[in-house]
């Protein structure tokens, strides 16, 4: 009895350290594969500097440097002093006069102008002597919000004009109305991109990079070769997922630091919350792309599901390029399933709002639940042998 | 000419043998044109709006019920402090707060001014700043209600006045999914045009079978015009069939001939075809090439004018736009599209996709070297 129990104690310490090695060691092959390929990882911490960079001084829905064309019949002293007006402003840029409506059409069908300003024949006249006129506004209309926009900016300063000439109108019983702009008094877009750049970046390398990395070994052949390994299968997806996690928690470093050096985007919340929803987060799209590789055999495939099947619903109903509340029903319920959505509402609050655990522990634990519905899909799917 | 027939039924078989890809490069890209623009509205509608009204007067309940009928608001609810108007705006029950002070009505018409205080969630600035214009819209009209009632306007304006007329062209219904659907059309286009041809030589490359073409009598521009004729020829289809969709599900009616649109795809599949089987020159697996053609499918699809406009970008964004073939292609989509463009509207726009064409595939020819 003596002589039987202890040589099996031993084997048990042994086995465990086995495992310990094996993990190690296909971890250590694993993180080689990644640092080998330079041009992956250039691309993986590339594309989220490029990313704030571009979101943060590059895109903007504001309205600068519209392409304006004057069609003034008067010629007058009036007129002139509106055009000047509008050269000054700096949300236009007074290209050129024309003689004739018809180039008003040609030119706003060409892309050369999103509006034209037609001031009527005896502008200062009728202004003068009949206390009356009327400009019209063409504007390029296939971007509504554009066209409105450069409307409402083209009325201040055609009331800015009649102000200036003719002295202010005194209207009584005015209602004042004074606004507040909370969070993000100067309306910076930086502040809605961030934690959607966060969730795109996540998904990218844990999903997308992992998915591939497995069908790439089940591509290559290798598949069968570790599956015939005295090795437990699960130390091989394992080994994959473990380098990725780490990898993203580094690149969530290097955009939140970018983003509060460069950007001046606030962490208002505890940063160590912040960091568990990133880690909940990563978990469940590394769980997520763990999914994917055992449903695909070939790379392209689990690519183009990865791509068009995850990027661009986290793009979409992440919320922070297209607001969910503006979605026909439908779509807000199907936002629901997408885990980007959680997230994002999660990283949103503690980041921008400061808020606590206690606001957010729904859509944390709605993550947990993705995790764990993954993981067990994944667990289940996984096939030892292959086809 | 033999020669590239062969390689192009060996493409082809290659292409149709992968019925995974197939319905992948299909039904994705359908999917998406039909459900993006219903949800890449920019409109801001169904603002949540929270009312803290102090005073109870006539002109405070129809100022709130004027609020609540317009088109953009949804009233979330009365409170009685602004202390908890801000917890609403934390939990995200309100995105705006409208404060109506005590007397608010007594002081307007005795004093002939009021205020009202609002506070908007701005943490999505367009958001914030487009709920704040209408709100300011709404009370304004509502102002000059109580002008009306209590004031006279006389007949003959005493004061000189400009009024303002607009005309909206190309899109009367200010329906922004009209606006989308073509951008989206150009990026899809881009996108299985682009991964596509990236992916395919570096397969070739990946599982070995390059060895066998390299050392095959076949010249290195009909290897790479072998890769580019199957593809060109599928954007060809999911054009037309992008086309069917935006008009049965956008009702989108081209503006102008249609084949103004089909000559400038040929030219932009062309370029884009080139630039990604020059990446895919440039890496050795999949997954690398994978990640070469996102980073600049990315960086070519927001500075495209798909999502913002290119004029309002800096400078130096506005040059690296016009090294972009995607923004051409996004142009033009919407200008045929909506606008009716003509080919003499386009014919710049033609000029340099042609350049930008010939370039790329020159590069791809180039770079493409059968020995290892």
């Amino acid at each position: 009895m003596f002589f039987t129990d202890w040589p099996d104690r031993q084997k048990e310490v042994t086995h465990k350290q086995i495992i310990m090695n094996q993990l190690i060691a296909f971890i250590r092959k694993e993180i080689y594969h990644i640092i080998r390929d330079k041009k992956t990882l250039l691309v993986l911490f590339g594309l989220p500097v490029i990313q704030i960079l571009l979101f943060g001084f590059a895109l903007t829905n504001e309205v600068k440097n519209t392409k304006l064309y004057i069609l003034d019949m008067s010629k007058d002293l009036y007129s002139q002093q509106l055009i000047e007006k509008l050269h000054a402003s700096k949300y236009f840029e007074v290209s050129g006069e024309i003689p004739r409506m018809e180039d008003a059409y040609s030119l706003l069908r060409a892309g050369k102008a999103h509006m034209v300003v037609v001031i009527p024949g005896q502008f200062s006249f009728q202004l003068n002597h009949n206390n009356n006129t009327t400009i019209q506004l063409i504007t390029d209309g296939a971007n509504p919000n554009m066209s409105s926009t450069i409307q409402m900016y083209a009325t201040g300063v055609i009331n800015d004009f009649r102000n200036d000439v003719f002295g202010k109108l005194e209207l009584p019983y005015t209602i004042e109305v004074k606004s507040r702009m909370l969070y993000n008094p100067q309306l910076k877009g930086a502040y809605t991109f961030v934690p959607g750049v966060i969730a795109m970046i996540l998904m990218i390398i844990c999903t997308l990079m992992t998915s591939v990395s497995i069908v790439r070994e089940k591509e290559l052949g290798n598949m069968e070769m570790l599956l015939v390994s005295p090795m437990n299968p699960l130390i091989v997806i394992f080994s994959k997922a473990i380098p990725y996690l780490v990898l993203s928690l580094i690149i969530v470093t290097v955009i939140l630091t970018m983003s509060v050096t460069i950007l001046d985007v606030p962490i208002r919340g505890n940063i160590f919350l912040l960091y568990l929803v990133c880690l909940i987060f990563i978990v469940a799209s590394l769980a997520l792309g763990l999914v994917i590789s055992t449903i695909t055999d070939s790379q392209q495939v689990a690519m183009m599901i990865s791509l068009m099947g995850l990027m661009l619903p986290t793009l979409m109903f992440g919320g922070f390029m297209f607001p969910i509340e503006n979605m026909p029903l439908p779509l807000q319920v199907v936002s629901n399933v997408v885990p980007a959505k959680w997230f994002y509402y999660s990283i949103n609050s503690i980041m921008i709002k400061g808020l606590g655990l206690k606001s957010v522990y729904k859509e944390v634990l709605i993550l947990i639940g993705y995790c764990l519905v993954f993981l067990t899909i994944s667990y289940k799917k996984f096939k030892i042998r292959l086809a | 000419m033999t020669t590239f027939i062969f390689i192009l039924k060996k493409e082809f078989r290659q292409i149709f043998r992968d019925p995974a890809i197939l319905r992948l490069i299909f039904i994705m890209p359908m999917l998406q044109l039909i459900v993006l623009p219903f949800a890449a509205d920019y409109e801001i509608k169904n603002i949540k709006i929270g009312i803290i009204d102090h005073d109870h007067s006539d002109y405070s309940r129809t100022l709130v019920s004027k609020i609540e009928h317009s088109a953009y608001f949804r009233l979330a609810g009365y409170t009685h402090t602004f202390k908890e108007g801000l917890q609403w705006i934390e939990d995200d029950k309100a995105d705006l707060l409208i404060e109506i002070p005590h007397r608010f009505e007594a002081t307007l018409i005795r004093e002939s001014k009021a205020d009202i205080l609002l506070a908007v969630n701005a943490v999505n600035g367009t958001k914030g700043n487009l709920g704040a214009a209408y709100t300011l819209g709404v009370i304004q009209q509502f102002n000059q209600n109580i002008r009306v009632e209590w004031f006279q306007m006389p007949e003959f304006n005493p004061e000189p006045i400009i009024d303002v007329t607009y005309t909206s062209l190309y899109n009367p219904h200010r329906n922004y999914q009209l606006f989308m659907v073509p951008g989206i059309l150009a990026v899809l286009l881009t996108m299985v045009g682009g991964f596509l041809s990236a992916l395919n030589i570096v397969k070739e490359k990946e599982i070995g079978t390059i060895e066998q073409l390299n050392v095959s009598p076949i010249k290195k521009y009909q290897f790479i015009m072998g890769k580019i004729v199957p593809f060109w020829l599928l954007g060809f289809v999911i054009l037309t069939v992008g086309l069917v969709i935006s008009f049965i599900v956008h009702g989108i009616v081209p503006g102008s001939n249609i084949y103004v649109l089909y000559l400038f795809s040929a030219l932009y599949l062309l370029a884009i075809l080139g630039f990604g089987l020059l990446l895919s020159n440039f890496t050795n697996t999949q997954q690398q090439a994978m990640m070469v053609a996102f980073f600049f499918m990315l960086i070519f699809i927001l500075l495209s004018g798909l999502y913002t406009p290119i004029e309002s970008m800096p400078p130096w964004a506005q040059v690296v736009a016009a090294f972009n073939p995607v923004s051409y292609m996004v142009e033009v989509m919407r200008m045929v599209l909506l606008k009716g463009a003509t080919i003499k509207d386009i014919w710049p726009q033609i000029k340099i996709i042609f350049v930008f064409g010939v370039v790329l595939n020159f590069l791809a020819i180039y770079s493409y070297n059968k020995t290892n």
